[in-house]
């Protein structure tokens, strides 16, 4: 971070402009600190999902020194931290222009942001040096949980929820010290039921039908509603100040958005429960409520290419916005599409478990969630740098943040598309042919077909990983040297929100 | 700037919707919260109790029903051993811990939950490839213990490395495995033919 010109003014125009964190408030300087540690581990998921996919090719690749289960693991708890940091970010970078008012708590704030991150490190590290433990709590305890997404230690849990709680209180508090409004309303709302939430995975059963019921209330819970309405927070206030779009109308969408998304969501919870030993009736709620989750999610791409296109387009910020289109069409079709095809028991029961899971979570992280913190990303850094130029005609013609836009979707949808092509594979041969014996698990495994995927899989996820330095570089780079201001918004609803030093 | 939107499209309108839908959806998942944990407590019915690892299970199609169910049977003591109800909760207890510990859930799917690196567990107590009912405790504890040395790769090469295991460890994932296999899971998974048992 360029700490040593914190002392310099804003340039004049003309003059090349300067990053600087003296025009950013406490909140944004600690959003760059929380948006550095997601992009290293956004940086780490890829290359833990480098190392199991071609596991998957080479199945003898680090077996005894890296397995599959460590690189898994890394690879999806990478994930979640990192899109958490990133919300976690974007929150604290929008909260004070929200509020009105300066930060409430700021030391406790930078404290947990110190702490959680050492307590992130001590989990990585425990995963890749002590990997598992004996069958005694103490394993669940100290090393890992040994459940999917939540597979952090207990006492990581508990840190967990106590940096939640600080967090919460500087958010809430600067809302409460300041104005509240429909998106910061919801918002707070919204954390609530997201750290909640977090409660039902902290605990340990001996029956597995009991363990796995309360687990979806985490995961799905989290990712198919609390954290799509976070996004919808995240993405009404990115249009009013990408776009302009005025404060009433985000405010209606997400709303409706929240009516949409809960509404399915919810319920839509029973499709996880058709097949863990819980009763028929989620058959029939799971299957309907989940068939209705892809309908908020075309609410937001409408909203999103409606507002857009009624700005002609002509936003401050290209890359930001490109980036928050993206997580429009990538919500949609990696949560809406890719779920909704797998989501009725009839096709389920052939589906479950097996690589169409991997195809739909794939995209729809990558769609819904690593999107919408690039696009924040992209934000913070216009203002770092200076509130400088992020329309058409940068000095590079852009081709580093176009080429990163496009080689990862491409590498994503790449991906998916070839997961979906083994999980084809994998059902017919396996499942309705094979009768789920093992023996019919690894003949899916060895059909040509679903070699072909795994091999166009990696070749994927590398183009994926160029797209992500790619990315990265210009994340240190766009907007150094640039002498003019941001584009001005005309249809920008009350200028005088943004809570500018500058005149 | 003032326009009078119609009611359909009023912020007011929206934000008691979602309001309204949110505590309604809320409300229905906890009361059928209630009504599943009740449905899946060991021993209710559609999830046994622990004692069934005393038990021979099997797993067949009705064709009332249209989909397989698992069938408790006679007595046919797991390791020679009859576990009163106590006994036979923490051999299951153990292995679920140790299921837990090792992370096989990072490779292997329990119930279809998992990563799908390695074979769904849930019926893995019956799967065919332990050949028969006689050979099946020995074939798995000796897989357990070193699955290196006794790789069951089906010519794939995809070996399951050594998670180091007690002799109780083992025990303890075999019963829980066992136990696994006998949870009513409405079909799933669909069309898998167990093992021979019973002169079956």
């Amino acid at each position: 971070m360029a700490e040593a010109a914190a002392d310099l003014p804003l340039a004049e125009d003309r003059a090349v402009r300067r990053a600087s964190t003296a025009q950013l408030t406490a909140g944004q300087r600690l959003a760059l600190k929380y948006f550095t540690v997601a992009m290293v581990l956004f940086l780490a998921q890829m290359l833990f999902g480098l190392l199991a996919g071609l596991q998957f090719l080479m199945p003898d690749f680090l077996l005894g020194v890296l397995d599959f289960n460590v690189n898994r693991m890394v690879h999806i708890n990478a994930m979640i931290v990192w899109m958490l940091y990133g919300f976690i970010g974007a929150i604290y970078w929008l909260v004070e222009d929200e509020a009105g008012v300066p930060l409430v708590g700021i030391k406790l704030a930078n404290a947990t942001f110190w702490v959680l991150t050492a307590a992130v490190t001590v989990v990585v590290v425990v995963y890749l040096l002590v990997q598992a433990g004996p069958g005694e709590m103490r394993s669940i305890w100290l090393i890992n949980e040994g459940r999917e997404y939540i597979e952090a230690p207990r006492w990581a849990d508990i840190g967990i929820v106590l940096c939640m709680a600080a967090f919460f209180y500087n958010v809430a508090g600067t809302f409460m010290k300041g104005r509240w409004s429909g998106i910061s309303g919801t918002l707070v709302l919204d954390l609530i039921a997201l750290a909640g939430l977090y409660f039902a995975g902290m605990f340990y059963t001996t029956n597995l039908s009991v363990d796995q019921y309360w687990w979806w209330w985490v995961v799905h819970l989290w990712v198919e509603a609390t954290w799509e309405v976070l996004v919808g927070c995240i993405m009404a206030w990115g249009l009013m100040k990408t776009l302009g779009v005025r404060r009433k109308i985000v405010t209606t969408w997400l709303y409706i958005e929240v009516a949409l998304m809960f509404g399915s969501g919810i319920l839509g919870l029973g499709h996880h429960y058709f097949w863990i030993g819980t009763p028929e009736y989620w058959l029939g709620i799971g299957g309907f409520f989940s068939a209705l989750e892809p309908v908020p999610l075309v609410a937001m791409v409408v909203h999103a290419v409606y507002d857009a296109g009624r700005h002609g387009f002509q936003s401050n910020n290209h890359p930001a916005l490109a980036w928050l289109i993206a997580h429009a069409f990538g919500n949609f079709l990696g949560a809406g599409v890719w779920g909704f095809i797998q989501t009725l028991p009839q096709i389920n029961l052939y589906t479950h478990g097996t690589q169409w899971s991997a195809s739909h979570g794939h995209l729809a992280f990558f769609g819904a969630y690593a999107t919408i913190v690039v696009a924040f990303v992209y934000l913070a850094l216009q203002r770092w740098r200076g509130e400088v130029w992020m329309s058409g005609d940068l000095p590079d013609k852009g081709w580093k943040w176009k080429w990163a836009l496009a080689l990862l979707n491409v590498g994503a949808l790449g991906m998916t598309i070839a997961l979906l092509i083994a999980g084809y594979e994998q059902s017919f041969t396996e499942r309705a042919i094979g009768g789920s014996t093992w023996q019919a698990f690894f003949e899916g495994q060895t059909r040509p077909w679903f070699v072909q995927a795994m091999q166009w899989r990696m070749a994927f996820g590398v183009l994926m990983t160029v797209g992500l330095v790619l990315l990265l570089w210009d994340f240190l780079v766009i907007g150094k040297g640039e002498a003019r201001p941001a584009k001005a918004l005309p249809a920008m609803e009350s200028p005088q929100q943004r809570s500018s030093p500058q005149p | 700037m003032k326009t009078s939107a119609p009611w359909w499209a009023a912020e007011d309108f929206w934000r008691k919707c979602a309001i309204f839908i949110t505590a309604f959806m809320a409300l229905i998942l906890i009361l059928l919260t209630f009504h599943s944990l009740a449905a899946i407590t060991a021993g209710a019915g559609r999830v046994p109790a622990y004692s069934v690892i005393n038990h021979r299970i099997d797993y067949r199609f009705d064709r009332e029903l249209g989909r397989s169910m698992p069938i408790i049977g006679d007595e046919v003591p797991l390791f020679g051993t009859k576990f009163s109800e106590v006994e036979a909760r923490e051999l299951v207890n153990l292995g679920k811990l140790t299921v837990q510990a090792k992370n096989c859930m990072n490779c292997h799917t329990l119930l279809g939950n998992g990563a799908y690196y390695a074979p769904d567990l849930t019926k893995a107590w019956l799967d065919p490839g332990w050949g028969n009912e006689q050979a099946r405790e020995l074939l798995m504890t000796m897989f357990l213990k070193d699955p290196v040395a006794n790789a069951r790769t089906f010519g794939t090469g995809r070996r399951m490395p050594n998670p180091e295991l007690s002799d109780a460890e083992v025990r303890g994932v075999i019963a829980f495995l066992k136990w696994m296999s006998a949870v009513d899971t409405n079909g799933f998974p669909h069309g898998f033919k167990p093992l021979p048992q019973g002169g079956s």
